[in-house]
């Protein structure tokens, strides 16, 4: 598959609202956000943890935890909705069509089984082969994702693997069954910083080669500007601004972008304190009135305070900000 | 492994000498035997005789050198209630025991893991309710009562079980057997559920909290990611991860069965070495008591050394760890 620039979209998600039903009311994780992923991109979604980003990923492989649930949207993957699928039709997505990663490959893998049972197991749900090409097929995936000596590791369980090498392992499972999405969550967070790179290089070029695209959860900017097409930043369970890698980094227009931006050191650049956002995200059940930045932005105004901003489109990019309102109706 | 195995057994050999030490205890500190051997009439020197025909005269130290010799060869002495040898009595009464107490523990685990599976996925239903119930009432009853019971309803009121003995028994060499008849079977019934009830309960909360421990794991939430089908993921990944805490109670509840059948067994009447061990107990028979003690001990042992194997059978991180550690000399 070739990357040719294509407008079809693979994921649309519309509207996506998770709620968590508590005692006390109800909290809003993920509230009215909505994107695309084109087939062979990569979306990087970045936020604070807690804004909801994990969540929308979770959403959509239709894994969230109870009492989690989809309390409004879709979710459509090639036009067909796969929100509130049931349970059994949903698991033959998962896998096949939907690829996961998660954060901790120390924990991720079962550790009672080989990593080959472990590959070929999923690769004999989703794909109707012998046993034997099963397995070759698997050796043919630890080998795409740079295991030395696969022919042997294949029978070696997950604990005789450094954290870096079952992560590798893991994204192999991921891609057993060819899928067209990964949802990767924070997929780098848990190992050092010099396995990093490697596993972000290794996630790029594997899904360059097999046209799939990625949704890419991370709090980790620099992950962003080295990996993804398309970044979503996310603050409170709402979008504040979509747009290209490039146009989002270099002229950030949310001032919450602004300030992570900021926060960001730059080699290079003469030292001085980092930027920083004076205050926390506000906790899901507390998130005030009008736009949910509000306190915490040094260009607020009263309509920032009353109403909550609708996606405005500015150039490439999509933002949630009244400053990009053409119409300025109560702006001082 | 090997080097693992050996260290055990030494481990083992240390606490059968420490059992076998407060079994012999028993001897000096419970009773006195001559005086009970004696009855009524003696002279001091009939006493000096059989004192000294029993070795009671040694010092301490060679007393308990000769009791661990003989206790190596199965020679307990003899019975001072029936006269006859203890490891006789014993080995007359160990296939009982060990019949019940394996059907119970046959039992215990057949009923106690599915349920456990089942109460363990299916939190919220009403049937799940309903068993943890009924299973805090199982882990609360004392075992004799939960024994009356069933002779009261299933014998007395109903009529369909006998209430004692072991029916009729096969001889196959020197063990006897009551599974080859109909009566023998049917005899075995109540005593096994009535033993089986409490580690049934055990292991049924047991693996219900095993498995809910292993559901919340990251491996199992991927392998749903990865579209496993429910089949796999709760019997594959799931179940197979609580089986190292669930064998280990299972054994030593195992041991715990064979040691408390005694209780059972005096319900029913059953002509296993725990009635034997209560009759001797209130006719101070010290030779049988002691003997018991060692042989209850070394079932004990044995069972846990066997547990400790299983391990490696099901986590291959014991098995490779300890491989690697000796291969790599650390």
């Amino acid at each position: 598959m070739t990357m040719a620039p294509d407008r079809t979209k693979l994921l649309e998600v519309r509207n996506l609202r998770v709620e968590f039903p508590m005692r006390r009311g109800t909290l809003v994780a993920v509230d009215d956000v909505s994107f695309d992923i084109a087939p062979g991109e990569v979306l990087g979604v970045v936020g604070e943890s807690g804004a909801g980003k994990s969540m929308t990923g979770a959403a959509i492989i239709g894994l969230l935890e109870p009492p989690g649930r989809i309390a409004g949207g879709e979710i459509r993957l090639d036009g067909r909705r796969i929100d509130g699928l049931p349970y059994e039709k949903m698991r033959r997505v998962r896998g096949r069509e939907i690829g996961a990663i998660f954060q901790d490959p120390l924990t991720s893998l079962n550790p009672l089984y080989t990593v080959g049972r472990q590959l070929v197991e999923t690769i004999l749900t989703h794909l109707d082969m012998s046993e034997k090409a099963a397995r070759e097929r698997a050796l043919q995936l630890l080998q795409d994702v740079g295991i030395p000596a696969a022919e042997r590791r294949i029978d070696h369980y997950p604990h005789q693997f450094s954290g870096g090498m079952r992560q590798r392992v893991v994204i192999a499972l991921a891609l057993s069954a060819n899928p067209r999405l990964i949802v990767a969550d924070e997929p780098t967070t848990a190992l050092d910083v010099s396995i990093q790179a490697q596993i972000i290089t290794l996630i790029k070029r594997l899904c360059r080669e097999h046209g799939t695209a990625v949704m890419l959860v991370t709090h980790d900017m620099g992950v962003i500007a080295e990996t993804a097409d398309r970044v979503a930043v996310m603050y409170a369970g709402r979008i504040a601004e979509i747009g290209p890698v490039r146009d989002v980094i270099s002229r950030a227009r949310h001032p919450y972008t602004e300030g992570l931006m900021g926060s960001i050191p730059k080699i290079g650049e003469a030292g001085g304190r980092l930027a920083q956002i004076d205050g926390a995200m506000p906790r899901l059940s507390a998130i005030p009135k009008g736009c949910a930045f509000n306190p915490r932005c040094a260009k607020a105004f009263e309509r920032c305070r009353a109403e909550r901003p609708e996606p405005l489109t500015v150039d490439a990019t999509d933002v949630a900000c009244w400053l990009y309102d053409p119409a300025p109706a109560v702006r001082r | 492994m090997i080097a693992f195995v050996i260290r055990r057994l030494l481990q083992a050999v240390l606490v059968m000498m420490a059992v076998g030490f407060v079994a012999f205890s028993l001897f000096a500190y419970v009773g006195d035997p001559v005086a009970i051997m004696l009855g009524q009439d003696f002279t001091a020197e009939s006493r000096r005789l059989l004192v000294h025909e029993l070795g009671l005269d040694q010092p301490f130290f060679v007393q308990y050198v000769h009791f661990l010799l003989n206790a190596a060869q199965g020679n307990f002495g003899i019975s001072y209630r029936l006269a006859r040898p203890v490891s006789e009595l014993l080995l007359e009464r160990l296939p009982a025991t060990l019949e019940l107490s394996l059907c119970a523990a046959a039992l215990a685990l057949a009923v106690g893991v599915p349920l456990g599976v089942y109460t363990g996925l299916n939190r919220e239903s009403w049937l799940s309710r309903l068993l943890l119930t009924v299973s805090l009432v199982g882990v609360s009853l004392p075992t004799f009562l939960i024994g009356i019971l069933l002779i009261l309803v299933f014998s007395v009121v109903l009529g369909w079980l006998p209430s004692f003995g072991r029916g009729t028994t096969v001889a196959l060499g020197w063990w006897t057997t009551g599974f080859l008849t109909e009566s023998g079977l049917r005899a075995l019934i109540l005593p096994s559920v009535t033993l089986a009830m409490f580690q049934m309960t055990l292991i049924m909360r047991l693996v219900r909290s095993e498995m809910l421990e292993v559901l919340r794991t990251d491996y199992i939430k991927f392998a749903r990611a990865r579209g496993l089908s429910d089949r796999a993921i709760n019997f594959g990944h799931a179940l197979k991860n609580t089986l190292v805490p669930v064998i280990t109670i299972t054994g030593l509840q195992l041991g715990g069965i064979i040691a408390f059948a005694i209780v059972t067994e005096t319900v029913f009447q059953w002509p296993g070495m725990g009635f034997l061990f209560i009759q001797s107990v209130s006719a101070a028979d010290i030779p049988v008591m002691a003997a018991y003690l060692v042989l209850i001990a070394f079932f004990f042992v044995m069972i846990n050394l066997v547990v400790d194997l299983l391990y490696y059978g099901v986590d291959p991180r014991l098995r490779i760890d300890r491989a690697a550690a000796a291969g790599h000399g650390h």
